[in-house]
């Protein structure tokens, strides 16, 4: 854990504060180069924030208490009564899962104990990704790779603005390259209708190319892509808005790419069987690595979602999904998702914990539910536990896994609230069993 | 992390250079070599590393800018440096810094035929330095026969033999399922055409480095996986002195590591080892001098092999020996003629002189410590390299440095750190 500058040796805080080199928890991007300013409880972000950041560093924190029943208790008692309760279960849910490394373990190690299905909120986005993973492998790069090497950047999809507001200033766009050979002006595709590329813009910004089809049918047109680069005859093309002369300018730019990267974000590619459009990704990456070099940059993973996944995968062997009842890990990415499981009235408890955003609330259900939740969650029923924890980041320090996989960024106490950490009362509850 | 969640072993971290831009610039630079030891010193501190690996020396960097293969001495595309150059800069430093572990060298060309050839030349560019050839077995592929596909491993051992200055790993191929990871990305990404099942990951990762994951299924009936396994006994019997040879699969790329008591039986025991070759491919069996090498390794061998070899070789001052001031991390084995079951299930094990497994069963779960190495550096480098993070990386610098808490991690880890010699220049 790394130390905390916030408070000194007894815990007490400095009345006010500036921190650098803040690593900002409200996205998967972890961008780690924001200043932050606390006054007593309020934090004011002074640099390099977006409307994210400033949302989730600057929510103002409603009183809160742990509760059970809707009753104010002390923190012991609550802790007691959601052991009692996880003692109870024969089938315990530990979902939402949006904390850092510490509170992850804490929570794998609580489902371990008590037999329960772990599984994390976002896991149905992921999992676009890791079928894909699993079945036939791909071929990827990372923030700092894209930022420096690509050339040609192609967007498939994904409104990318919205889930990272800074990907387009930091890795499309930034300043200067490590390296001279990196074209300085990069050029941009966006494979989809209604994708926001306002954000790209500015000197490095080249070509921008537009194929604007239905996000449904993305992945049709990386498989027209693909069909045209190996020399097939594809007529006629039943493609809304795109015709073949412009996939076949774009197969041009595509073989002439020293380092292309195909970038999407399997949140957006919410419809069914999307898992089939980031399989048509990977393959035309694939195609494109035989003669020149190209990669995939999967973004998403917000709310901590990649943390989970790489924390389940270690101890486990499998990304998410997995039971404990047998005592052993079992892992089956249909039955164990947990939001497929409370909508057919599988498990008998839900443990939720969410330390990030305050919407990201557990889904409608009967069974009775115990929230560990940052202060100000609209919960869809009453949990009959409730406890407040803190963010990591934000009230206390922690890890979090960036989404490229590959790098971790340890996060700052900026010693907002006086809150625990979601890894401590998890330990608690298991100690309490 | 991952690391951290790994119980019951000591661990201590490689970090590898040699297709990190930074380095890579200030080679191509010709920086001050105090600068460039600064780097590399800086490195292992913000890695907690106890060592310093290099893998495919550059040839990370060159996959990205579309290069196949990157031959001792041919030009990196965009830094024009060579492996050979890397090589020999980073084990100098090393040297110079103190850092008891050599350099540790995963060469160039990988599993390709006639590698024997980069790696008879690469132990001749040590120039007497001190370095460890890592998984050599797969890097002493020659070309004869009628299939282009041949054992080096004599040409390797006898040059090895009377090259004090060079300790080696052999990577051992066993028969089975494993699933290959590398650094090598540029290697790995050329043998996913053999991957079983057919699938691949393969990355670019920050302008520092790579990483490959290929399964893998060598099958004794194949005559090229049969071959590996026939170079692997070979060196093994070859090469002469246990304290600079130490036993690996390259867990789990060769095999994984709980294969070990069945690769120790095959060292220990020749007629046991002949009853295997019959299995295997017969090309591949009559093509290797493995049935005339009388060889068979003592306990003694074995121990220094596998605990007082790889001590003294990482600077681990309390480890891999019984003596005053020892670990007393301690396997007792009940002797046994079938050498594999008896190394299969230990009796009792030690860990800091805790009984932790009682007849091969857990009875107590350890952390384990992480080992690191500290040699000195000046601080002043953390100046242009503050800016270099800044400018072009996505971490700032004082994000990248691993801290010593989140190692100890409010106790439940520990950082030994081994003692490293005078910075010399």
């Amino acid at each position: 854990m790394p130390t905390s500058n916030a408070r000194n040796a007894t815990g007490e805080r400095a009345p006010s504060e500036l921190f650098e080199n803040v690593t900002c928890p409200f996205c998967g991007m972890l961008c780690d180069d924001l200043e932050v300013e606390r006054s007593g409880d309020t934090l004011k972000v002074r640099k390099n924030g977006c409307g994210r950041a400033v949302a989730g560093f600057e929510r103002k924190l409603p009183p809160s208490s742990p509760q059970v029943k809707g009753k104010d208790v002390a923190l012991p008692e609550a802790i007691q009564a959601a052991a009692t309760l996880i003692k109870q279960a024969q089938l315990p849910l530990f979902g939402g899962l949006a904390t850092d490394v510490e509170g992850m373990r804490a929570a794998m190690a609580l489902a371990e104990r008590s037999g329960g299905i772990v599984d994390h909120a976002l896991s149905e986005g992921q999992y676009r990704n890791f079928k894909i993973l699993q079945t036939t492998g791909w071929m990827t790069s990372t923030l700092t790779e894209t930022r420096n090497r690509a050339d040609l950047i192609i967007v498939v999809g994904s409104d990318i603005p919205k889930l990272h507001p800074r990907f387009f200033e930091r890795i499309v766009c930034p300043p200067e390259s490590m390296f001279d050979v990196t074209p300085p002006k990069r050029t941009l595709v966006f494979i989809g209708k209604g994708l926001d590329g306002s954000p790209a813009s500015g000197p490095r910004v080249g070509d921008i190319i537009n194929l604007p089809c239905p996000i449904e049918q993305a992945g049709e047109v990386l498989g027209v892509l693909r069909a045209r680069l190996h020399g097939f005859a594809v007529t006629p093309l039943e493609v809304d808005g795109i015709t073949l002369a412009e996939i076949d300018a774009l197969a041009e730019r595509c073989r002439q790419a020293k380092y292309g990267v195909v970038v999407w974000a399997p949140p957006s590619l919410d419809f069914p069987y999307a898992e089939l459009t980031v399989d048509q990704i990977t393959g035309l990456v694939k195609d494109l690595n035989q003669t020149t070099r190209f990669a995939g940059l999967p973004l998403g993973g917000n709310e901590g979602a990649v943390t989970a996944g790489a924390v389940s995968t270690w101890q486990s062997g499998y990304p998410l999904r997995i039971s404990y009842a047998s005592g052993a890990p079992d892992y089956d990415p249909y039955r164990y998702s947990i939001s497929r499981m409370l909508a057919e009235g599988e498990g008998d408890l839900l443990v939720w914990i969410a330390s990030f955003a305050p919407d990201l609330t557990p889904p409608a259900t009967d069974i009775p539910t115990i929230v560990l939740g940052t202060p100000g969650m609209k919960l869809p029923q009453p949990p009959v536990v409730f406890i407040p924890i803190g963010t990591p980041g934000v009230d206390h320090a922690g890890r979090l896994v960036r989404v490229d996989n590959v790098v971790s960024l340890p996060l700052k106490d900026l010693g907002r609230a006086p809150l625990p950490r979601a890894a401590e009362i998890l330990a608690a509850i298991e100690a309490a069993l | 992390m991952e690391m951290g969640d790994t119980p019951m072993v000591d661990k201590g971290a490689f970090v590898m250079l040699g297709s990190d831009d930074y380095f890579l610039r200030q080679l191509a630079q010709k920086q001050d070599f105090e600068r460039i030891k600064d780097y590399v010193a800086w490195t292992m501190h913000a890695a907690q590393a106890i060592a310093v690996k290099v893998v495919n020396p550059g040839g990370i960097s060159a996959f990205k800018f579309n290069q196949r293969k990157l031959d001792l001495d041919e030009e990196h595309a965009y830094y024009h440096v060579t492996p050979r150059q890397i090589i020999l800069t980073l084990a100098r430093a090393l040297k110079e810094l103190g850092v008891t572990h050599p350099l540790h060298i995963h060469g160039c060309n990988l599993g390709i035929p006639g590698n024997v050839e980069t790696t008879l030349e690469t132990i001749r560019a040590a120039e007497g330095l001190p370095i460890h050839l890592t998984h050599i077995q797969f890097h002493s592929y020659g070309t004869e026969g009628d299939r282009k596909f041949s054992s080096g491993a004599a040409r390797i051992a006898e040059l090895l033999n009377k090259s004090p200055n060079i300790s080696i790993d052999v990577g051992q191929v066993l028969f089975g399922q494993t699933c290959t990871a590398s650094g090598d990305s540029m290697r790995q990404y050329a043998i996913s055409r053999s991957a079983h099942p057919k699938k691949s990951v393969i990355m670019d990762i920050e302008c520092d480095s790579g990483c490959g994951v290929v399964p893998m299924r060598y099958r004794d009936k194949s005559f090229v996986n049969a071959l590996q396994w026939v170079i692997g006994l070979e060196t093994f019997l070859l090469f002469e002195d246990p304290w600079r040879i130490f036993l690996t699969t390259d867990h789990p790329n060769g095999a994984p590591f709980y294969f070990y008591p069945h690769l120790i039986r095959l060292l220990m025991d020749r007629s046991f080892r002949n009853d295997m070759l019959e299995k295997i491919q017969p090309d591949a069996a009559a093509q290797s001098i493995l049935k005339s090498l009388t060889r068979e390794y003592t306990l003694d061998e074995i121990a220094i092999m596998t605990r007082a070899g790889p001590a003294r070789s990482l600077g681990l001052k309390d480890r891999g020996h019984l003596g005053v001031g020892a670990a007393a991390d301690i396997t007792v084995y009940e002797d046994n003629a079938d050498r594999e079951a008896m190394f299969a299930t230990p009796e009792l094990v030690f860990k800091n002189g805790e009984l932790i497994v009682r007849k091969g069963k857990i009875v107590k779960v350890v952390q384990g410590a992480t080992h690191v190495a500290r040699p000195d550096f000046d601080r002043s480098i953390e100046k242009p390299l503050d800016d270099y993070f800044t400018r072009y990386h996505t971490v700032r610098m004082e994000n990248f440095k691993l801290g010593d808490d989140e190692i100890l991690d409010n106790g439940r880890g520990q950082i030994v750190v081994q003692p490293t010699r005078a910075r010399a220049s």
